[in-house]
């Protein structure tokens, strides 16, 4: 069984090993240092973190990888977070003069939860998620993914699993990383289209022209409209839902489909006939479309962010590999290649890698000794590199890999640039 | 030979060259020597028209016929480059100049700077608008903006795409005028709206939206300039010769100063209670009710509405008489007003010491000099009463709830605002969209106010045309029928606020 039991109580215990065996650190180092072009933009971010009875301490930073495990290895955070990239060592912000301290850039990041969702999701509610809502994850990190690329121009986009209910994107090509808080206001508005409280019940509504941005999201719905939320959500069968449903269409539709549904209870057959009534309203009507089904599709199913969440330059965020303390898992990486078969309950618990990392592997045993009579530290590193291998851990940290490789390519791309510039050959 | 020829040729387009351009960025300050007169001259001369930029923008729907007459005329009759005419050099370099000088005076606070950018944003637009479409393109290639527009071919396999993403594009439209490619990040306000078609981290702007890309570009150099030239103010301002200059523009009032009666007599005693409810702004009312409430008014209070009441027509002989009137109700008998507050009255008139004929007080004036404390009167309501004190009283004056949150300033409003609102009372009391004025000036207000209800006609016949007024509004400017009908519905309110009770 992947979660291996997980009880909070036992954090305080695999924590510690957490850090010192598993945790990818040189990875880690490699990807916030943005491969050296920056000076010091590892020495000048921010990391918070969460101890042991909620103790919360900000502007933490650190000036070499070996520092930044030493302090996470003494200090066992529960939960880590990144900030931004500060104009002085976060650390010594007291020391330097009011006004001058200042966020200079990070990531773009989008944080997609769950609990957003609560007015369209029957299967759970609040911080629980099944197979059948996690659909909502797939579908918002399709859409949000094809439009950062295809319309924005970033290439390097790290998506990763929360933990518990949602999923974060962090954007982190250079040009995302230096957006000022108004673009990154204006690119979260832009992929905004469910808008609206408690109060407001049609929250997405759409009008001619459609911009090719919408049409390109509604496709994605689209593809996984019916089965999601026709057949698993059943959105269309109880009173109650229906009536949901109907609250978002006109009045004579809604008077059709209330005598139309006394009769026929088959809920595709409804959306059915649903859809062939807004399509007859649309085709008799001079002005303009009405695109009440599509709207329904959208409520239902289109990516909910938190604006707050992408605006701000000195937001923190959970850091990848980080734990959640509740649930235990991981926060890993997803591979979006194999988005389909992601299966969040499938991803691992501390307790289980910890489990896994004191199984023996015999094999191994002999080859370790010999090795790691050469040199210590890099006998450390080494065993600590075979160690999440060894665990359910490691296919995460291949997708991490990979991303690292890709921006890499781009790394030297500008160091290549920048050397150029000063004439050093 | 070739030689000697080409440097001719050279120094000829030098002056060419450096203006060449009916519109710029000012990026680069001018370099020459002026003489302080030309100084001040084209800092003036700029101060009006920005001013009138506002004026015009506040009273007209921008780039409509009434706006583009309007400012076309000031453009030219203050001497700027108006159409990129052939021999506008003259222009082209009063027009560098004197906005070079108005930084210097409205770097030095948030208010300033953020009035001074807003002008010249409208400025910048109107001119760029009135640019052919050739000379449009001419400017964006020579002030370096890396819009590239895009290739015929981009243009056709993106058509559908651009049209459903622009509004008011048409095929014909994408097929005829250029369509620009400029990074996302520099068209932010169609990103958010998503108004624009986005590619790969370019946004297709569409020739006609060009300009609101070009405004922000020029609003945030403008922006950065400022803060600049903020820093190294102090090194100009101990400029003996420009310090007064500068500290004088930023507070300027340049339009009448209504030292120069043109209707002195024509106002009796009689009628200032009935006018003051017609046609005083509202720190002229209350300054006006707390003189006949307390029968005294203290020295600022005197100032301001003194002044005032010279400023619509009342003679010396007249203020004397309508003071003393007043204060002998009071505490003062005649004997005492005669020796301590029959001289300050003279003085006003400019027939005691310095014999400095005094002007009213603008707007701008009352509401940044002398603050009022407890126990005046004076200054600006919407400005020095607290916000809180300011709703109650337009409570008590029975002004519905929306008409309050109209009339009310917030408190962020902006230095020249306070003014903009004291003329939606004006707006509200007259049942006109359009006031046809943007008020800088207690006196306009008056004369405005008169003006219109008596149709344009002479001040004189005013309480007759007062009584008019209330039943008929024929000489509205503007009517129109569903906006009448709302404003009724709130002038029932207000109404009583601008009457005597």
């Amino acid at each position: 069984m992947p979660t291996s039991d997980y009880d909070p109580a036992c954090l305080p215990d695999l924590l510690p090993l957490y850090y010192r065996r598993l945790f990818p650190f040189s990875q880690y180092y490699r990807w916030l240092s943005y491969g050296g072009v920056s000076k010091n933009y590892f020495q000048n971010r921010e990391f918070s973190f969460t101890l042991k009875d909620d103790i919360y301490v900000r502007y933490q930073s650190f000036t070499t990888q070996n520092e930044l495990e030493k302090e996470m290895q003494k200090m066992v955070p529960y939960k880590v977070d990144i900030g931004a990239v500060y104009s002085h060592r976060p650390s010594q912000h007291n020391a330097v003069k009011s006004g001058t301290f200042q966020a200079l850039e990070k990531e773009l990041v989008f944080d997609i939860d769950m609990t957003d969702y609560d007015d369209v999701r029957r299967c759970c509610s609040a911080a629980d998620i099944c197979s059948k809502c996690w659909t909502l994850m797939i579908i918002a990190i399709r859409i949000l993914d094809r439009a950062l690329r295809e319309d924005f121009g970033f290439h390097h986009l790290l998506w990763v699993y929360s933990g518990r209910r949602g999923v974060h994107c962090w954007v982190c090509d250079d040009a995302a990383r230096k957006l000022s808080v108004a673009a990154r206001s204006a690119v979260a508005e832009y992929l905004s289209l469910v808008k609206g409280g408690e109060e407001t019940l049609r929250k997405v509504v759409l009008s001619d022209p459609i911009h090719p941005f919408i049409n390109h999201s509604l496709s994605v719905v689209e593809r996984y409209f019916q089965q999601y939320a026709i057949v698993e959500q059943d959105i269309l069968c109880s009173k109650e839902s229906v009536d949901k449903v109907l609250a978002l269409l006109p009045e004579d539709i809604k008077k059709d489909l209330t005598i139309y549904y006394q009769d026929e209870k088959n809920p595709m057959k409804r959306w059915d006939r649903l859809c062939a009534l807004v399509e007859h309203k649309k085709s008799s009507i001079k002005k303009g479309g009405q695109y009440f089904d599509k709207e329904i599709m959208l409520q239902y199913c289109y990516p909910r962010l938190d604006v707050n969440v992408s605006k701000g330059v000195n937001h923190l965020l959970k850091s990848p590999f980080s734990v959640h303390p509740k649930t235990g898992r991981i926060s890993v990486p997803i591979d979006l290649k194999e988005l389909n078969t992601f299966d969040p309950f499938e991803v691992p618990t501390i307790s289980l890698i910890c489990e896994e990392l004191e199984r023996p592997r015999a094999d191994e045993a002999e080859e370790d000794d010999v090795k790691d009579k050469e040199n210590e530290q890099e006998a450390g590193e080494r065993r600590r590199i075979r160690d999440y291998k060894r665990t359910s851990l490691a296919k995460y940290v291949k997708v991490f890999d990979r991303f690292l490789e890709a921006m890499a390519r781009s790394w030297k791309g500008e160091m290549l640039k920048k050397s150029d510039l000063q004439k050093d050959f | 030979m070739q030689f000697s020829g080409r440097r001719k040729k050279l120094i000829g387009n030098f002056q060419n060259d450096l203006y060449d351009q009916c519109l710029q960025f000012y990026g680069q300050p001018p370099l020459e020597n002026i003489s302080l007169t030309e100084f001040e001259t084209f800092a003036v001369e700029r101060l009006k028209l920005l001013k009138t930029v506002e004026n015009v923008g506040v009273s007209c729907v921008k780039n409509s016929e009434q706006y583009t007459k309007k400012l076309d005329a000031e453009i030219s009759s203050l001497n700027f480059p108006h159409r990129g005419g052939i021999s506008e050099y003259e222009k082209r370099r009063k027009d560098h100049i004197s906005h070079f000088i108005l930084r210097l005076a409205y770097c030095q606070t948030e208010d300033l700077r953020r009035w001074f950018i807003q002008q010249e944003m409208d400025l910048f637009r109107y001119r760029f608008n009135c640019l052919h479409s050739k000379h449009k393109t001419d400017f964006l290639h020579k002030n370096n903006l890396k819009y590239e527009t895009v290739s015929a071919e981009e243009k056709k396999n993106l058509k559908d795409k651009l049209i459903a993403s622009s509004y008011g594009l048409s095929g014909t439209k994408v097929e005829e005028h250029d369509v620009y490619k400029v990074p996302f990040q520099d068209a932010l306000d169609l990103v958010r709206t998503r108004k624009v078609y986005l590619l790969a981290g370019n946004a297709y702007i569409p020739h006609h939206e060009i300009v609101t890309i070009v405004l922000n570009d020029f609003r945030t150099r403008l922006s950065k300039a400022l803060a600049m030239t903020a820093r190294s103010l102090p090194a100009v301002q101990s400029d003996e010769r420009l310090q007064p200059l500068l500290s004088h523009l930023s507070h300027a009032y340049v339009g009448q100063d209504y030292s120069i009666q043109k209707n002195i007599g024509k106002i009796s005693l009689e009628q200032i209670d009935a006018l003051s409810g017609k046609s005083f702004p509202l720190c002229m009312r209350h300054l006006h009710k707390a003189l006949r409430e307390n029968h005294h008014l203290r020295h600022g209070g005197r100032m301001q509405y003194g002044l005032f009441l010279k400023g619509i027509g009342l003679t010396l002989e007249q203020a004397l008489q309508f003071w003393r009137s007043e204060f002998v109700k009071g505490k003062v008998d005649a004997d005492k007003f005669d020796k301590a507050y029959a001289y300050s009255v003279r003085h006003m008139f400019g027939k005691e010491g310095k014999r400095t004929d005094y002007t009213p007080y603008s707007c701008m004036k009352v509401i940044l000099s002398n603050p009022p404390s407890q126990g005046d009167y004076h200054g600006c309501p919407f400005r020095h009463s607290d916000p809180e004190l300011l709703k109650q009283k337009l409570q008590n004056y029975k002004v519905s709830p929306s008409g309050i949150n109209q009339v009310c300033p917030t408190t962020s409003t902006h230095l020249t605002r306070f003014s903009t609102v004291c003329v939606k009372g004006f707006l509200k009391l007259n049942l006109v969209e359009d006031a046809g004025f943007s008020l800088n000036h207690p006196n306009q207000y008056f004369t405005e106010s008169q003006k219109f209800l008596s149709g344009g006609r002479d001040i004189k016949k005013e309480v007759d045309m007062s009584q008019r007024s209330q039943e008929n509004p024929a000489s509205v400017t503007h009517p129109s029928q569903a906006n009448s009908k709302q404003a009724h519905e709130e002038m029932g309110d207000l109404d009583s606020f601008f009457q005597d009770e």
